[in-house]
């Protein structure tokens, strides 16, 4: 099967939530046949690169496999937190998309585009 | 014992939609057995602010929105046997209950019996320094002299006990988010404070349900990829829970937003660190077992939360006068607005340089490089391209007001000091709190609760 490139934003949600300076980032696949190819390379390793502009201390990602998901832990990413950030975004909430900005490779095989509920409406 | 409990979301967050409540109230009215509304209106800082309003005025110190939170629900709510538990008592639960009180009055109701739940406040309890020993993750609280606010982080058993003793209404100060539905479930199913399977999922329940909107469709869409409809009138949720622990999470028919897993999901993870160990007062919440499941149109069945002995510490926060931060703005537009900019902002440099050398301040350039920001210096590199409609901000923070007030009137003068275009400066000076995270030893922690008001 031959692979192809997908921004990560294509195939997963992400969600970002902040407490002091830590910041976590929720990723989600929409489609579960997704989750090892995303597990492969979106790595701590490869998400701590992505945000090395912000020198996060320690970057930990746990994984949630009966739900398709994984969440990065990104500890003193967020210039101090809400309370002391110079920046207009200290509660990190528009960092998620920092995430779901990273290039990952996936089977080439036709993706789920979109993410509506599985049951019949 | 209830066979089912019903707990609505009324709001999320201190600045929510005042007017969500309402199809929450509607919608538990029209269904049988134990029902609350809860309101979770209490961010890291909101306290501190609160604290800083009782000073000014005794009377205060509770969320300013409160009368618009639970006025519009109250009638309904007292008629229908609906109770409603909320933290929106901040720094001032018994003024917040007094003001409730007024309100009943004014609507011709009943006098409504409240429980008042308080003891979060550790400023007579630990001194700064003491609290500056139980700080972690930072030093924010080093060599601090006065504190402003010190809360713990409470647990949902003075909740429950208000409740078994007839509250219509309770009103608490800080207490765990989470707690606000683990609190009416402990009431109405009778769980017992070492059930940690069943505390588990009651903490489970009230992190789905805090944040309000947040599960139901708020801060998720993203056309084309993720829609969602009617966000103009998103329906707040509502957790269906079994004595088991189980639920299902829905909202009022005829709203929009949508319930399924991947709302559900993102919500679950949301403020969460280590999923096998969330911290609660009550309980440590583990999710890595979790299970969500789509049973209908908007509802999902969500079962698997586990549970660990609750911590012997709680959390608390802890906040100290910060000084101001000051920002100000300024546009330039349209042919070479870019390096137009670029000279701006560098001739700032070179004034505070000169001005106030101490200060550290931040510049962004709104429009090519501000919210991800300007810690990887994209904004020294070239541009990418002139976006010919550049607002540069300036931002800082000093205990010295009179530093960061430079900064601002510097940008003022640019007007007819700068580069040509110059336009449209905005000025802002803002008192900051800065919070610190405290673990305390349980001793310290000593809730109590007062009924006032109508009897049960």
């Amino acid at each position: 099967m031959t692979a192809r490139t997908v921004r990560l934003y294509e195939i997963a949600n992400a969600r970002s939530g902040d407490k002091g300076n830590r910041l976590n980032i929720a990723l989600v696949c929409r489609d579960p046949a997704h989750y090892s190819a995303v597990a492969r390379h979106v790595t701590a390793e490869r998400v701590a690169a992505v945000f090395a502009g912000r020198k996060p201390s320690r970057v930990v990602r746990y994984d949630l496999p009966k739900l398709a998901a994984f969440n990065f832990v990104l500890d003193d990413v967020l210039e101090g937190g809400v309370n002391a950030s110079l920046g207009l975004d200290g509660h990190g909430k528009s960092l998620s998309y920092l995430l779901l900005d990273i290039p990952v490779q996936i089977a080439s095989q036709p993706t789920v585009a979109t993410c509506d509920s599985h049951v019949n409406r | 014992m209830a066979s089912k409990v019903f707990i609505g979301a009324g709001a999320g967050f201190a600045c929510d939609r005042t007017d969500a409540a309402g199809p929450v109230a509607d919608t538990l009215a029209s269904l049988p057995g134990a029902r609350f509304l809860i309101f979770e209106t209490l961010a890291e800082r909101t306290l501190a602010q609160s604290q800083l309003d009782r000073r000014r005025d005794a009377a205060r110190g509770y969320n300013p929105a409160l009368e618009r939170f639970v006025g519009p629900v109250l009638a309904r709510c007292l008629r229908d046997g609906i109770k409603i538990i909320g933290n929106f008592g901040a720094a001032n639960p018994s003024a917040a209950a007094a003001r409730i009180q007024a309100m009943a009055h004014a609507q011709g109701l009943r006098a409504p019996r409240i429980g008042v739940v308080d003891g979060d406040d550790l400023t007579a309890l630990l001194s700064p320094a003491e609290l500056a020993a139980r700080e972690t993750g930072g030093a924010v609280l080093r060599n601090a002299t006065e504190i402003i606010a010190a809360n713990l982080y409470l647990g949902a058993e003075p909740i429950a006990q208000a409740l078994d003793q007839g509250a219509d209404i309770v009103v608490t100060g800080r207490v765990a988010d989470s707690a606000l539905a683990l609190g009416p479930l402990i009431h109405a199913f009778g769980w017992k404070l070492d059930d940690w399977g069943r505390l588990a999922a009651g903490t489970l329940a009230g992190h789905l349900l805090e944040c309000g909107s947040q599960i139901t469709g708020g801060y998720f869409a993203d056309p084309p990829f993720k829609t969602v409809s009617g966000m103009a009138d998103l329906g707040y949720p509502i957790a269906e829970i079994d004595p088991d622990g189980g639920m299902v999470i829905t909202k009022p028919a005829a709203t929009g937003g949508r319930v399924d897993r991947f709302t559900v999901i993102e919500q679950l993870l949301y403020e969460i660190h280590d999923p096998s160990a969330y911290l609660a007062p009550d309980v440590v919440l583990d999710i890595t077992d979790v299970t969500v499941e789509e049973v209908a149109p908007d509802r999902v069945r969500v079962t698997g939360a586990r549970g660990k002995p609750a911590p012997e510490t709680l959390k608390a926060t802890v906040c100290v006068d910060g000084g101001v931060l000051g920002e100000a703005e300024i546009s330039y537009a349209g042919p070479n607005a870019a390096a137009r900019a670029r000279l701006a902002a560098q001739t700032i440099g070179e004034r505070m340089n000169r001005r106030a050398p101490g200060l550290v301040f931040r510049v962004d350039a709104v429009g090519v490089v501000s919210v991800l920001g300007d810690a990887g210096g994209a904004l020294a590199r070239p541009w990418a391209s002139d976006p010919g409609d550049v607002r540069l901000r300036f931002a800082a923070q000093s205990k010295i007001a009179a530093e960061v007030e430079l900064l601002l009137d510097e940008v003022e003068a640019l007007y007819c000091a700068g580069p040509a275009g110059g336009a449209g400066v905005r000025k802002r000076l803002t008192p900051r709190l800065a919070s610190a995270s405290c673990l305390i030893e349980r001793k310290y922690a000593l809730p109590r609760v007062t009924l006032t008001g109508g009897s049960p």
